[in-house]
């Protein structure tokens, strides 16, 4: 319990103990809410995502999608007005008790976003940065190839690291930042609606980097495209109204749904 | 999975680190205030405080025994004054006014300043005086044992109320108010009429073309030129090139036995009206550009001219932004001081301004006047100045935002 | 007339608009006044021109352009108009105010910009503004009463003088500070939010991601407010002429007195000055230095935010 815990006699006892087996879940929400000022976006939900798998969030726009993803990192803690209740269990410890540093959290929890969003630094810096600052001992030569031959980046930039990741293209850039976020060799990843910015080509290399990246992060994904969300995952929860109307198996919840709301929403009946 | 040994246990030391350069940059921004702080005490300082007093002649000795000098009748002041008085100095006072006419006040101040002549031995700042009382007493009595140890007021309303002299205990800054006054009157005659019609014409008439481009432009530049280029602009078009013009000879004016040339209050006044148009016409056009697009179309739409919508519809809509900002430019206008300086404001006057041709001092030219001089009394005058310069700053401002309320609230219910 | 085209009105609106027909002869004669009132700012700028132009070339007429530019010495009374002294001077001064005003003044935006809450910076923004309005001859007033007896107590009566290009720049770094720090500031909050989520989302703490990420970012923002800033310095006149002290000198010594290219031009105009004299002409060529100098810092900073507005919009 005291793995977050800042003041452990200055002992950071969660990079210790990092390793499964404390719980059965990677993540895990209990009876989580999101207010935004008075207006609930996420109504107490309870879901748990399983390690190395990926789980797929959907539903319709406005539904609280993002805001729960953010919720597991603590990313809504950076806008004004936002309050949380209800629990994340990671390592079995609340993220949200008090003496729990968030910065810590984001750490271990990484995060893609739908826009690429790399630094204004070179492409070599944009993948060093977060591990210099938290503290990599190892090479960061090694470091920045090793992660960027994860997203598959490696042979088109190799010879051009210390030019402007701007120079990139949209598909490279969210690549990139995909890379960003495994060289600091997170537990897992949030994705929101990482390819909906992009084209059909940089989709579809992205879709197909998910499989390799399960096998070493358990990987959230929130997505506007059902199809998607069919080839790439291996769980899906239905979220409709800030509430998670069904989770279940892909193949489950996509052929076999329970809730009339998620037949509904398949079936594209709204949306 | 193995990430966590690759990282260095590095959190606590980082949040330290933190910690401490929030506390730098909020230090920055305290350092900031406590010096706009320091900046107002310093004033309030230097403006009041104990002053040792030392009279060149013994008042005891100009009067009979027992009695004071304050008080004295006409006849005793008239008595001192003929016996003390140098015979030039009795003769040029007579000129300026007989001394049968003159009132006892009149004569006792002419037996103080002209024959007791008393002198600021030292003076004392306000904090001193507060909290150090006892030191200025030893000290006074130990170095100065015939003078007086008084609390001034430098700042006062005798201080206000009075013109310029050339002694720090009798001067006033009256002469400075007026030319203050006068000055940025002629500033807002012609700033405000000529910056709001540019800006009309930017915002409503200009098409997007190269010239107009160009003007635009122009007036971002113009505003970031150094404000002493525009005295220069000033000495040479205003009081060298339009001197018939702005000394009054072309209209016959000469105000009564002064030769201004062309420094008077009319140059000064149009310098600083071409120092803050730039200022004015970005803050109208910000103003008229933020009356909604729709107010214009449905006054089109009834019929009206374009000319018409502007008056009856833009204009009233964002008067009172345009007069917010246009008083933000004249508060800064009255502040000015080095483009006065090189148009030639008098450094001494022995006459009131009384009108656009006259000769002129404004209130921050006085204030440079009297803190270049090395005296430690002018120090004190210099403070009392700027005091009455704030207040002047600040009671305009008060009054625009007083008068914007007052049309923001007509706007909602007219 | 032909019809006036209308660039800020929506497109529906342009056929109400371009008026031909209702355009009656006072519309017209209003119009034209309109138009001249904007043209007196180009009048203005020729005016500077015009004036500086003609003088200063009366005065390059005696002097070479050679000998001002590269003179060390500024003596009229025998002839010797080298503006290095003053040009040297205003380098010092304006030095010392980018040393107080660009580290404090992006000390206090990154403060505003990434720390203080919504209500902090309603407070502290307009104390800031407050500061901007005070008239300079205050801060020189400020700095010759204050600033140089507390400098000379620290560094000692003898080793600096009661004038000094110090106390003046430093004083002059406050007044430039809330230009800077507001300048900064916008440059801050331009960058976008996506940047700053990135940053806190690899585990950044706020210092981290302010200064690592957003600073950077806004660089360019940053330089602009740096220029203009400067600019604002080599302008900057009544601290300069009160605390700087009289009389060109040549001196890399900032404990030591020497008087700016504008305490230059205040100074003898100040005084009794004839009008065809050397003297006179000699302040219009100084002038004409600073124009130049202000017109392009002014320029390049203006260039450099219209740039990154572009970028992130
Ligand atoms: N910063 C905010 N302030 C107030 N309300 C917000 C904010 N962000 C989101 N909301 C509201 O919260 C609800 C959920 O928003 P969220 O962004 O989580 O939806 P989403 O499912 O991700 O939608 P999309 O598919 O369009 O991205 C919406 O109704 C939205 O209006
Ligand atoms: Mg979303």
């Amino acid at each position: 319990m005291r793995l977050f815990q800042k003041n452990a006699a200055g002992s950071d006892r969660l990079d210790a103990v990092i390793g499964p087996g404390e719980s059965e879940h990677a993540l895990e929400a209990k009876d989580l809410s999101v207010f935004y000022g008075g207006f609930e976006a996420v109504k107490r939900v309870s879901i748990g995502f399983e390690r190395k798998k990926v789980t797929a969030l959907i539903g319709p726009s406005g539904c609280g999608k993002s805001t729960a993803l953010r919720a597991f990192n603590r990313m809504n803690e950076l806008i004004s007005g936002v309050r949380t209740e209800g629990e994340v269990r990671f390592h079995g410890v609340n993220v949200y008790e008090r003496d729990v540093d968030a910065v810590k959290v984001r750490r271990w929890i990484g995060m893609v976003f739908q826009k690429p969003n790399p630094f204004s630094k070179s492409i070599y810096e944009n993948i060093a940065w977060g591990a210099r600052i938290n503290g990599y001992k190892g090479d960061f030569d090694e470091l920045v190839e090793n992660s960027l031959k994860q997203v598959a980046l490696w042979d088109e930039v190799k010879d051009k690291l210390k030019e402007s990741a701007y120079a990139l293209s949209g598909g490279q850039q969210q690549r990139l930042c995909i890379a960003r976020a495994v060289a600091l060799k997170p537990e897992i990843l949030l994705m929101d609606e990482p390819t909906s910015a992009l084209d059909p080509l940089s989709t579809a290399k992205i879709e197909s980097l998910l499989d390799d990246l399960k096998k070493r992060y358990t990987i959230i994904i929130v997505t506007h495209n059902m199809q998607q969300a069919g080839r790439v995952s291996d769980k899906t929860g239905f979220m409709l109204l800030g509430e998670l109307v069904e989770y279940s198996d892909t193949k489950t919840l996509f052929f076999n749904p329970k809730d009339p709301r998620t037949e509904n929403y398949i079936s594209g009946r709204f949306g | 999975m193995s990430g966590s040994e690759d990282f260095a246990a590095n959190l606590a030391s980082r949040h330290a680190r933190g910690d401490r350069w929030r506390l730098m940059f909020m230090l920055s921004t305290m350092l900031a205030i406590v010096f706009l702080g320091a900046l107002i005490l310093t004033i309030v300082d230097d403006a009041f405080g104990y002053v040792v007093m030392v009279d060149e002649v013994d008042q005891r000795s100009l009067v009979p025994d027992g009695q004071r000098l304050e008080g004295a009748g006409a006849e005793t002041l008239r008595a001192i004054i003929d016996e003390g008085l140098s015979p030039r100095r009795y003769r040029a006072l007579e000129r300026e006014k007989p001394f049968d006419e003159r009132s006892g006040a009149d004569l006792y101040d002419i037996v103080l300043y002209e024959i007791v002549k008393p002198q600021v031995a030292e003076t004392y700042t306000l904090f001193e005086s507060l909290f150090e009382r006892k030191r200025i007493v030893e000290e006074t009595t130990r170095a100065h044992p015939d003078g007086e140890l008084i609390f001034r007021s430098w700042a006062s309303m005798r201080f206000l109320s009075t013109s310029l002299t050339a002694r720090p205990l009798t001067t006033g800054v009256l002469t400075a108010v007026k030319g203050s006054l006068l000055t940025i009157s002629i500033t807002i005659l012609f700033s405000f009429p000529i910056g709001i019609a540019a800006a009309i014409w930017l915002e409503e008439y200009a098409s997007d073309s190269r010239l107009n481009r160009f003007i635009q432009v122009n007036i971002y530049n113009l505003a970031g030129v150094p404000s002493i280029i525009y005295g220069m602009l000033g000495l040479a078009i205003f009081v060298r090139g339009l001197e018939g013009f702005t000394s009054g000879s072309a209209f016959g004016a000469s105000a009564a036995g002064e030769v201004a040339n062309g420094r008077t209050v009319l140059s000064a006044g149009l310098t600083l009206a071409l120092l803050i148009l730039p200022v004015i016409i970005i803050n109208a056009q910000e103003a008229i550009r933020a009356v909604s697009g729709s107010l214009r179309q449905s006054s089109l739409a009834v019929g009206a001219t374009k000319w018409q919508t502007i008056w009856h519809h833009v204009l009233p809509a964002s008067f009172d932004r345009i007069l917010t900002g246009a008083v933000l430019a004249v508060s800064r206008a009255i502040g000015e001081t080095a483009p006065l300086v090189v148009v030639g404001a008098s450094t001494f006057l022995t006459q009131d301004p009384s009108g656009v041709f006259s000769k002129f001092t404004t209130l921050p030219i006085q204030i440079y006047q009297w803190t270049s001089r090395p005296q430690a009394e002018f120090r004190h005058v210099a403070a009392a100045a700027i005091i009455v310069l704030l207040a002047l700053m600040l009671s305009l401002n008060a009054f625009a935002i007083i008068t914007r309320n007052r049309l923001r609230k007509q706007k909602r219910f007219g | 007339m032909k019809p006036v085209q209308t660039a800020m009105y929506p497109e529906e609106t342009r056929g109400v608009l371009s008026f031909g027909k209702r355009s009656r002869p006072h519309e017209n004669i209003i119009q034209a006044v309109l138009v001249f009132c904007a043209a007196v700012s180009i009048l203005t700028t020729l005016g500077i021109i015009v004036v500086l132009g003609t003088e200063s070339s009366a005065f390059f007429r005696e002097v070479s352009l050679r000998e001002f530019l590269t003179g060390r010495s500024w003596q009229p009374s025998i002839g010797e108009f080298g503006i290095l002294p003053l040009v040297n001077a205003t380098l010092m001064t304006s030095l010392a105010a980018m040393l107080v005003a660009l580290p404090l003044g992006l000390g206090v935006a990154v403060y505003l910009a990434e720390y203080a809450s919504e209500r902090v910076r309603e407070t502290l923004k307009p104390i800031l503004e407050v500061l901007s309005g005070v008239p300079t001859v205050v801060y020189g007033y400020f700095a010759l009463t204050v600033v140089t007896p507390a400098l000379r107590n620290l560094f000692g009566q003898d080793s600096i003088e009661v004038y000094n290009t110090l106390s003046a720049g430093l004083v002059m770094g406050v007044l430039i500070l809330p230009l800077v720090s507001s300048m900064c500031e916008d440059a801050l909050s331009a960058v976008p939010r996506s940047l700053r989520e990135a940053a806190y989302a690899m585990g950044a703490t706020k210092l981290e991601t302010s200064v690592m990420i957003i600073v950077p970012a806004a660089f360019s923002g940053i330089a602009a407010a740096f220029i203009l800033g400067l600019s604002r310095a080599v302008g900057e006149t009544m601290i300069v002429a009160l605390a700087a002290g009289a009389g060109p000198k040549l001196t890399l010594n900032p404990l030591k007195a020497a008087e700016t290219m504008t305490g230059h031009i205040v100074r003898i105009s100040g005084g009794d000055i004839s009008y065809d004299s050397m003297d006179y002409r000699s302040l219009f060529a100084i002038a004409l230095v600073l124009f130049v100098t202000t017109l392009a810092l002014n320029m390049v900073s203006r260039s450099i935010v219209k740039k990154y507005r572009e970028v992130y919009e």
